[in-house]
């Protein structure tokens, strides 16, 4: 269909980007395409028979290695370490949202400017000093480790995000809600929170991507498989495993399934929440 | 980021000052951005000034020593060099490239759905995944790049694309463009959506050609979101880190070294954690630098245009 819809448009475009259009397009997928038809192969077929050819009947066993090796351990703890920072990630900065957006001292445009500048912070220059930290606490490598630095370097860009929603919400609500003696707290939790859904929505699909995807802080603040997140799947097999080809784009596959499903269930919902992105710096 | 200007912006009284309701929901956020963000960027300043292998308490402060070695540091300059390179290709090819797919997918409507599913994809992987992935299509033997240059008869174009020190910084650069197109591409294509149909509608009628509407309409249109483009992948690539690192690790001999991998190699692999820190706390001072520079230079356009 999609291919009809292009042959008919194409007329009325230049070539060039049509052009363009179809080389990405192969950019694009044929990475993705070398890795199933890879992974489907025997270690042997990589050698013997061409890249491109097709597996001589489909070979599933480099996914049931992954299978039976620790990868739901993997996912077990991406899944918590997500879970838990993202809904800390959206009910902290739901809550200083609120404020920037609607209490009126001194402070707050000094503030808010801080925290927005915490978007352009390379988080590289904060490793040694957390890894430090990690250490002093006693929670190198475990789960907990990955949830402080995680949520804290998400509130800038959802505060920012959740600051700007909040500022649309219309004052009369709330107003009504203050003569019906409502105080803060309740106008917050009954108001602001649930009128805010999709903002609070971006920022969460926005973050659980960013974090599920999260190397550098996981590899570093994490050291044994017990503890570790699905990235460092893939990092702790190719050091196990790095000639057998076939079985690390196994992983490869199985590592990105999961937001790749996600992505099947609610395409539009994930580009919008991916846009977030473009709000930062 | 213009908007943090307008936070105070005078409304009518609504809720008075509550301290109290204040400091309870800023506390959380404040008291973690203090310490896993104000602190570590304290402390990584403090730590540049010592000398330290990491183990036991034995930190020496040698005042601006690790600085000083810094200006000196021909690994670190030739690391910033490469941010800039890197910086300089996200501009000149990433956002053409995004634009252009942009373009492609609004003129072609409701039938480039799949094609926009497609393109999304790369985002959705991890630089770990993906790094894996390339370091494989690169493979000098059997990777699917050489091995399909030798079947068309290219055989001599044929190379070690992350091995060799000429080619791996344009081989990883590559690799990141690949990973970030869909990203500005989305970026583009909101702001393509935004337009009015009309405009475009009125100068087709007016017998402009579709090149000349791309010029004169999309293209101006378009430049709050080429701006934000622009700056986001400019401090993007002066901070980048994980595909050069599972890719290529900064090598060979340092030919693709980011200012953050040589920091992450200073501190995890020679255990040098205050020059390491050096080397991070100048990473972000210079971001800061380019990021105020920008936004300053961004607002006097905004003001002009």
């Amino acid at each position: 269909m999609a291919a009809e819809a292009n042959r008919f448009q194409f007329p009325r475009i230049r070539i060039g980007v049509p052009l363009l259009g179809l080389i990405w397009l192969a950019v694009t997928t044929l990475p993705f395409l070398f890795v199933i038809v890879t992974s489907l192969k025997t270690q042997e077929e990589t050698f013997s028979a061409p890249v491109w050819a097709l597996p001589a009947h489909l070979y599933f066993g480099n996914y049931l290695a992954v299978l039976h090796g620790p990868y739901f351990t993997y996912f077990r703890n991406s899944f918590f370490v997500v879970g838990v920072s993202v809904v800390l990630i959206v009910l902290l900065s739901a809550m200083a949202a609120y404020v920037f957006a609607r209490m009126r001292f001194r402070l707050n445009k000094l503030l808010f400017g801080l925290v927005v500048a915490g978007m352009i912070v390379p988080l590289h220059a904060t490793l040694v000093p957390i890894y430090l930290l990690t250490r002093n606490l006693g929670i190198y490598d475990t789960q907990f480790a990955l949830i402080g630095p995680y949520v804290a370097l998400s509130l800038p860009i959802s505060i920012f995000i959740l600051t700007e929603f909040m500022r649309q919400i219309p004052h009369e609500l709330e107003e009504a809600a203050q003569l019906d003696g409502c105080g803060p707290f309740k106008i917050f939790w009954r108001i602001f929170f649930p009128l805010s859904t999709p903002g609070l929505a971006t920022v969460a699909i926005y973050n659980g991507i960013a974090l599920w995807n999260e190397f550098i802080f996981a590899y570093m603040l994490t050291s044994t498989t017990a503890h570790r997140t699905l990235p460092l799947a893939i990092w702790d097999f190719q050091g196990q495993y790095s000639s057998n080809i076939p079985a690390m784009l196994a992983v490869v596959t199985m590592t990105s399934l999961p937001l790749i499903v996600a992505y099947a269930f609610g395409q539009e919902r994930l580009i919008k929440g991916m846009m977030a992105g473009s709000l930062k710096g | 980021m213009n908007i943090a200007l307008s936070a105070a912006r005078p409304k009518r009284a609504r809720i008075s000052p509550q301290w109290l309701v204040i400091a309870v929901f800023l506390a959380p956020a404040v008291g973690l951005l203090a310490i896993f963000l104000l602190y570590p960027l304290l402390s990584s300043l403090r730590l540049s000034l010592v000398d330290w292998s990491g183990l036991g308490n034995h930190s020496r402060f040698v005042g601006f020593a690790n600085w000083r070695a810094l200006a000196h540091d021909t690994v670190f300059w030739q690391s910033l060099w490469n941010n800039v390179l890197l910086a300089a290709a996200s501009v000149v090819i990433e956002l053409p490239i995004s634009l252009a797919l942009a373009v492609l997918l609004e003129k072609a409507g409701r039938g480039s759905r799949i094609l926009k599913i497609l393109y999304f994809l790369p985002l959705l992987m991890s630089s770990v995944a993906i790094g894996v992935l390339f370091k494989n299509v690169y493979d000098p033997n059997f990777g699917p790049l050489n091995v399909a240059l030798r079947a068309m008869g290219l055989g001599s174009f044929a190379q070690d694309w992350l091995g060799d020190t000429h080619l791996s910084l344009a081989s990883t650069i590559a690799v990141i463009c690949w990973q970030n197109v869909p990203f500005y591409m989305i970026l583009f294509l909101a702001g393509l959506s935004s337009m009015a149909a009309e405009l475009h509608e009125a100068a087709r009628l007016d017998g402009a050609s579709e090149w000349t509407i791309f010029w004169r309409i999309k293209l101006p249109h378009l430049q709050g979101a080429i701006r934000t483009a622009v700056l986001l992948s400019v401090l993007g690539s002066l901070r980048y880190f994980d595909l050069i690192y599972v890719m290529t690790g900064g090598g060979p001999e340092g030919s693709s070294e980011l200012m953050a991998t040589y920091m992450y190699r200073t501190v995890f692999s020679s255990f040098q954690l205050g020059y390491g820190s050096t080397i991070g706390s100048a990473m972000f001072i210079i971001v800061s630098l380019v990021a105020a520079v920008a936004l300053r230079m961004t607002r006097r356009f905004e003001t002009e245009v």
